[in-house]
């Protein structure tokens, strides 16, 4: 269960050591590889969170007791 | 301050409509999720009950603010690839937060913190220890408001207003809805801020290369360019040193992000744990916008603007490609911009203050409607102080401490997110890391101009100050822990227990009171 954080670990080993990317070829869409490369990174980090949020949510939400968001008095 | 532009009636009229309508939002938002706002929890938390989107639009807006819109851009137009550290920086920032600040959250909520000296008063039972989180919270926060009127002042210069009347004009605006409204003032205004921000940011990165020739045509300017400074930027960061600094600063700042006082306010106002931890994977979302935004520094220097210095580089860069009445958006979308930061930042000073010095200090019998009372005072007088900071201040001396501000936040990591996982540490260890940490890493700032980065000399690598602070912190800690033994451990000093940091809760409506249920 626990160990489905590792994988948060994944962007740090791919953005914190700079010589792996800090050079202009190949391009895409005229950006150098040091922009888009980072750019990737983006979405890829978004979507390893989500994975991990969902294996990891130990409890469904609890049933809403509530009556409304927006109940007023 | 002014750039020379000059002054664009269409433009400031669409200004000065947008910021009426946040103004006219920021006093109804004292009657949005109704809740007694005589107390602390409700006026400088929202009654900790935001969902997923509002502390979406709350948090997005509070980090992001309008300096970030303006520096980013500034350095990257300054010095190139050295700048761009600010997409790993707030990329790896949400991971990292995903994994502590939930436990964060749900030992708050179940006793009642505000602040995060709140916390480790609780953890450790040292008011030693929750007074030096509090003090450094305050510290680092001050300067930080400053440089969200700084951003001000640069769009009004856009918009060629000079002299520092409006300026007092915006703050009072903002001082007086955050003193009625609280926390809910900044959600509700984010989500017209954000909106405002993200169109301004998609029409530049489509519009603007459409104009220069494409983003082939604005990097190779870029990288013909920067070598030919006086301080030779490039576009790939090319030596070691570099590697090492930019790397360095992108983890250290990640680090810091969520110890500073204005974003733990935002978390801690949200529904529930579940909240949070959801949030770290949209957040990114502002991560992207913040890295197009970066590179508005290099479409500035595609369209060879005379640009007098460097904060000056997006609005002069937005004054020369659009039409006055997108301009006035733009510029109202930055300006606005400073607006949300600045609110829940002169918030969550003012919890820190009423919270961790009056009641601590002062008169620990405080009621909670005097608490409360307070807090809207001292949000009062942390804006004047702010104020009267950028008008009699040199503006370089903001900037040099909100640099120091990232150093300082830094050290209160080993009390703060470490005690979330262990209370290993020795209270008075942590007090006496934290105090080197604070004197070198200050020192080592102030010596060399305020330079980010610091030749470290026994490594030889090149790293950011806040992390050589933080790693000095550390090993204090530790060896004095180690040398006390035991006996600042005790179970007992603590009132929090193990199991309360993973509680799923979520945090119900108020039973209706006298102040506030009447509809």
């Amino acid at each position: 269960m626990r160990r489905w954080y590792l994988l948060l670990a994944v962007p740090f080993l791919g953005l914190l050591y700079p010589p792996l990317y800090a050079r202009e070829d190949p391009e895409l869409f005229g950006f150098p590889f040091f922009y888009w490369y980072q750019f990737g990174w983006v979405p890829l980090t978004a979507a390893l969170t989500y994975f991990v949020y969902r294996k990891t949510r130990t409890v469904e939400r609890p049933a809403p007791a509530r009556t409304g968001r927006f109940e007023r008095t | 301050m002014n750039g020379g532009f000059e002054v664009d009636g269409v433009a400031i009229a669409v200004f000065c409509a947008l910021f009426l309508l946040v103004t006219v939002l920021g006093f109804v938002a004292a009657r949005w999720k109704r809740g007694d706002l005589g107390l602390l929890d409700e006026w400088g938390l929202g009654g900790r009950r935001f969902g997923t989107v509002i502390t979406w639009f709350l948090l997005g807006g509070d980090l992001f603010t309008a300096y970030t819109f303006i520096a980013v851009p500034a350095l990257v137009w300054a010095v190139g690839a050295g700048g761009f550290f600010a997409l790993p920086y707030t990329i790896l920032v949400f991971p990292l937060v995903f994994m502590v600040m939930p436990r964060l959250w749900s030992v708050a909520s179940k006793h009642r913190y505000v602040t995060a000296a709140d916390y480790v008063k609780g953890r450790f039972s040292s008011r030693g220890l929750a007074t030096a989180i509090a003090f450094t919270g305050l510290l680092a926060t001050m300067p930080y408001i400053a440089l969200q009127l700084v951003g001000i002042q640069v769009v009004l210069g856009g918009l060629g207003i000079e002299g520092e009347w409006p300026l007092i004009i915006a703050f009072a605006i903002l001082a007086a809805y955050t003193y009625t409204s609280g926390l809910r003032a900044p959600a509700l205004i984010a989500l017209v801020k954000d909106t405002l921000i993200y169109a301004t940011v998609i029409v530049a990165i489509i519009y603007i290369p459409s104009k220069l020739g494409g983003w082939d045509a604005i990097f190779s300017a870029a990288s013909e360019e920067l070598p030919q400074r006086d301080e030779p930027g490039a576009l790939v960061p090319g030596t070691p040193d570099a590697h090492v600094a930019y790397a360095t600063l992108a983890l250290g700042s990640a680090m810091a992000l969520f110890l500073y006082p204005h974003a733990l306010t935002a978390v801690l106002s949200s529904r529930s744990q579940d909240v949070v931890r959801r949030n770290m994977a949209l957040l990114p979302a502002w991560t992207f916008l913040l890295g197009l935004m970066a590179l508005l520094g290099y479409m500035a220097i595609a369209a060879g603007l005379n640009v007098t210095e460097p904060n000056n580089a997006v609005p002069a860069l937005f004054v020369d490609m659009f039409p006055s009445w997108f301009l006035g958006v733009a510029l109202a979308a930055i300006a606005i911009g400073a607006l949300v930061p600045a609110a829940v930042m002169s918030i969550a000073a003012a919890n820190l203050f009423t919270r961790n010095v009056w009641k601590e200090f002062v008169n620990p019998h405080v009621s909670d409607r005097e608490e409360s009372q307070i807090a809207k005072i001292v949000s009062l007088l942390v804006k004047v102080g702010a104020l009267a900071f950028v008008i009699f201040l040199p503006t370089q001396f903001a900037i040099d401490l909100q640099l120091l501000g990232g150093v300082w936040m830094l050290q209160t990591l080993p009390a703060v997110l470490l005690a979330l996982y262990t209370r290993w540490f020795h209270r008075w260890a942590l007090l006496a890391g934290w105090l080197v940490g604070m004197v070198v890493g200050t020192w080592i700032a102030a010596s060399q101009e305020f330079a980010p980065v610091w030749e470290v000399p026994v490594l030889g690598v090149t790293a950011y100050t806040a992390l050589v602070a933080l790693g000095l912190n550390l090993v204090v800690s530790v060896v004095i822990t180690l040398v006390l033994g035991g006996s600042g451990r005790a179970d007992e000093l603590d009132e929090t227990r193990p199991e309360e940091y993973d509680e799923l809760v979520e945090t119900r409506e108020p039973a209706p009171t006298v102040g506030g249920g009447v509809t």
